[in-house]
């Protein structure tokens, strides 16, 4: 699950971790209440609008901007609040159509009064898979693309490991400090800022913790100007309070209909359908799809239990996309009886009326005889096949 | 012969009287899975499928000789019952629940450093031995007993690659499924090795899925120590980037995580990469006959 930049940054203050601080609006006029609020927190004129949605490089579609005064930020609030705003990682980059911004950040201005004394570093905190571990990786290449740093100066991108069983160490948090070159105060704020971090990034039980930047500020403060956090699906049901944060305006509505009857899809840009019992099956059957000279529309894992009403919903969710020109239906049967599923098909569809597209269903495993007599014998207009090969050969046929 | 289970291992299940493990545990014994047990806390000294249930895996493991588990323990537990199994000796853990929570199992990555055990899982269908022991959630009848062995991420997707071995007439020596996570407690290269180094398995498939490095590791060891031949296919090729594909593991990030990617280096490792998951089982035939 992926939080904005303020609920991040909510949970690493909850931590004891330094934030640029902020307040979060939804209109204009929360926004100057905000702006009122913060100036007489900072003494400063200067802060910074950030739009609030889940996608990097918002500023390079003028999603984030700095106001000077009130009138300055009263503009920007109001320009960016309902703004379609494209980054290179929203759909179609910035050549698509953006994503609608609900909320924005309003930022203290983190690199007054002196900006040149000020100083931006990249760390971020990830499990790695090769390992097996969780690793602090960190840069002096801060505001900038990782991946391109990386590429180009690999050098400069610094990997701490951290053991499982004794936790993040003192050491490895001073050698963190010393290889961003601080010293003094900053050095001390460092470490201070990487251990916390690390604590955080363990309580909440997250998958990444991006900083970038980080900053040294002017008078030797460490704080996070920008926060990307992803926390573990699976560690929920342990943070009821993080689970609250979910903003399911930012998902695809398709999608978050799916996950309320326990369907796992995922909308492509293809047009043929499919649904199917097992994750790496799914995936199969969408590269089938692909050989048959189709593209899919979705990935739909319907799980173990896939009975009428599962093939209802799911059909019908399929069927929103109005691309989809076939759908296949691949069950493999184990535990599944396909006799049940071919009934749930069956009357999911007669449920349903007319679908005008044509639909292919390979049933195969427990019972696959009975549910391929069952499907024909039910005189719709459903073609049925039990080999997998069977089922891409009437894919490529119905494309014809 | 075979690999990690066979008629004489001494299975018990953890979980044992909860639904799933009850339904499950059902299934292995109807199939002749020696199970010799199972697992609830406080309903130890009671018997649940004819068979005696105890308070902890130590139990099991002086009362009744367990030197294998299958887990339906629910997530939250499951992490627990893994560290559990392998502190009472048990030697092939094979952990079938779904959605632990990451930071569970890089704990018990390491707790299991020093433990003399195999994890297999968790994510995952489970290990069958065709005809002489079913552990997991695999539907039995579509096996038969033969010399092919088979490794994979995935559930449907292995019984799809099973029952395509069993029509071409060949069968299977063991089936591991190693699971989606991204932490697997058996990595495709230990299960690969595994095979390699059984004189019961002639031909190997190895079926991987976007996300991570495992299939590429699997193949440059089949390059350097292979001399049984390799039939590979990876689940995702038209997957999207940065998209979770059911599996939590089954997410691609760079450009290492993708299919092409992997099929690439295991085709130059000298494996027969397949490129529709329709072919895996009449490859596997042509390749043995060769």
């Amino acid at each position: 699950m992926n939080l904005h930049e303020y609920q991040g940054k909510e949970i690493l203050k909850r931590f004891g971790v330094g934030i640029q601080e902020g307040m979060v609006a939804e209109t204009v006029e929360e926004a100057i209440q905000g702006y009122k609020k913060l100036r007489e927190e900072t003494g400063s004129e200067w802060a910074v609008v950030k739009a609030q949605i889940h996608a990097g490089g918002r500023g390079k579609g003028g999603g984030v901007k700095l106001a000077k005064n009130e009138g300055d930020l009263r503009e920007h609030a109001g320009n960016i609040l309902g703004m379609m705003l494209k980054t290179p990682q929203t759909p179609g980059g910035m050549n698509g159509a953006g994503k609608l911004v609900r909320k924005i950040l309003i930022a203290e201005d983190a690199y007054r009064p002196d900006f040149d004394a000020c100083k931006e570093f990249y760390v971020s905190i990830l499990m790695d898979r090769e390992t097996k571990r969780n690793v602090v990786i960190y840069s002096t290449e801060g505001g900038m693309d990782i991946e391109k740093v990386a590429e180009e100066t690999p050098h400069l991108v610094h990997k701490e490991y951290v053991d499982p069983a004794l936790g993040f160490q003192a050491f490895q948090a001073r050698k963190i400090a010393f290889n961003l070159g601080l010293s003094g105060k900053a050095f001390k704020e460092m470490v201070s800022f990487i251990t916390k971090l690390y604590t955080a990034f363990l309580g909440v039980d997250a998958t990444l913790f991006e900083i970038n930047p980080c900053l040294k500020t002017a008078d030797d403060r460490i704080i996070a100007v920008d926060s990307k956090v992803s926390i573990d699906d699976n560690a929920l049901f342990r943070h009821p309070d993080l689970e609250a944060m979910r903003d399911i305006s930012e998902e695809d509505p398709t999608e978050v209909e799916a996950k309320e009857f326990d369907l796992n899809y995922v909308n492509l840009d293809g047009n043929v359908g499919c649904m199917v019992n097992g994750a790496g099956l799914a995936m199969a059957t969408m590269d089938i799809i692909k050989l048959s000279g189709g593209e899919p529309a979705n990935f739909l894992d319907v799980g173990g239990t896939a009975d009428a009403h599962r093939v209802a919903n799911a059909f019908r969710i399929i069927l929103k996309d109005d691309r989809v020109k076939a759908i296949l239906i691949n069950i493999f049967g184990g535990i599944v009886r396909c006799d049940r599923v071919a009934q749930g098909v069956i009357d999911a569809y007669n449920t349903l009326g007319n679908i005008h597209v044509p639909i292919i269903v390979r049933l195969q495993g427990t019972n696959a005889d009975i549910a391929k007599e069952l499907i024909d014998k039910s005189g719709l207009a459903v073609q049925s096949a039990i080999e997998l090969k069977e089922a891409a050969d009437l894919v490529k046929k119905a494309l014809g | 012969m075979s690999v990690l289970v066979n008629k004489d291992s001494r299975i018990i299940v953890q979980g044992y009287t909860g639904k799933e493990g009850t339904f499950h545990a059902t299934q292995m014994i109807e199939y002749g899975t020696n199970v010799v047990g199972g697992v609830t806390p406080g309903k130890g000294g009671t018997e649940h499928l004819d068979r005696p249930v105890f308070n902890t895996v130590l139990d099991a493991v002086q009362k009744a000789g367990a030197d294998t588990s299958v887990i339906f323990v629910p997530p939250a537990f499951a992490a627990d019952a893994i560290m559990e199994a392998a502190e009472a000796g048990i030697k092939v853990i094979i952990c079938i629940t779904e959605g632990i929570p990451v930071q569970d199992m890089v704990k018990v990555k390491a707790y299991l450093r020093d433990k003399d055990c195999r994890l297999i899982g968790p994510n995952c269908p489970g290990v069958i031995t065709p005809d002489e022991a079913k552990c997991g959630i695999m539907p039995g009848f579509i096996h038969r007993k033969g010399t092919i062995g088979i490794v994979s991420r995935s559930g449907t997707l292995t019984y799809e690659a099973v029952d395509q071995v069993t029509k071409v007439g060949l069968g299977q020596s063991t089936c591991i499924g190693i699971g989606g996570d991204p932490i697997p407690g058996t990595t495709t290269k230990e299960a690969v090795q595994l095979l390699m180094e059984d004189p019961g398995t002639e031909g190997i498939i190895m079926i991987g899925e976007i996300g991570g490095g495992m299939e590429a590791e699997a193949a440059y060891y089949i390059k350097e120590h292979g001399t049984k031949p390799v039939v590979g296919f990876i689940a995702g090729q038209t997957a999207p980037k940065g998209r979770k594909m059911g599996h939590a593991g089954a997410i691609i990030g760079g450009k290492d995580d993708t299919a092409a990617a992997k099929m690439a280096i295991m085709q130059a490792c000298g494996i027969h990469v397949v490129n529709s998951p329709a072919e895996i089982g009449s490859t596997m035939l042509r390749v043995m006959k060769k």
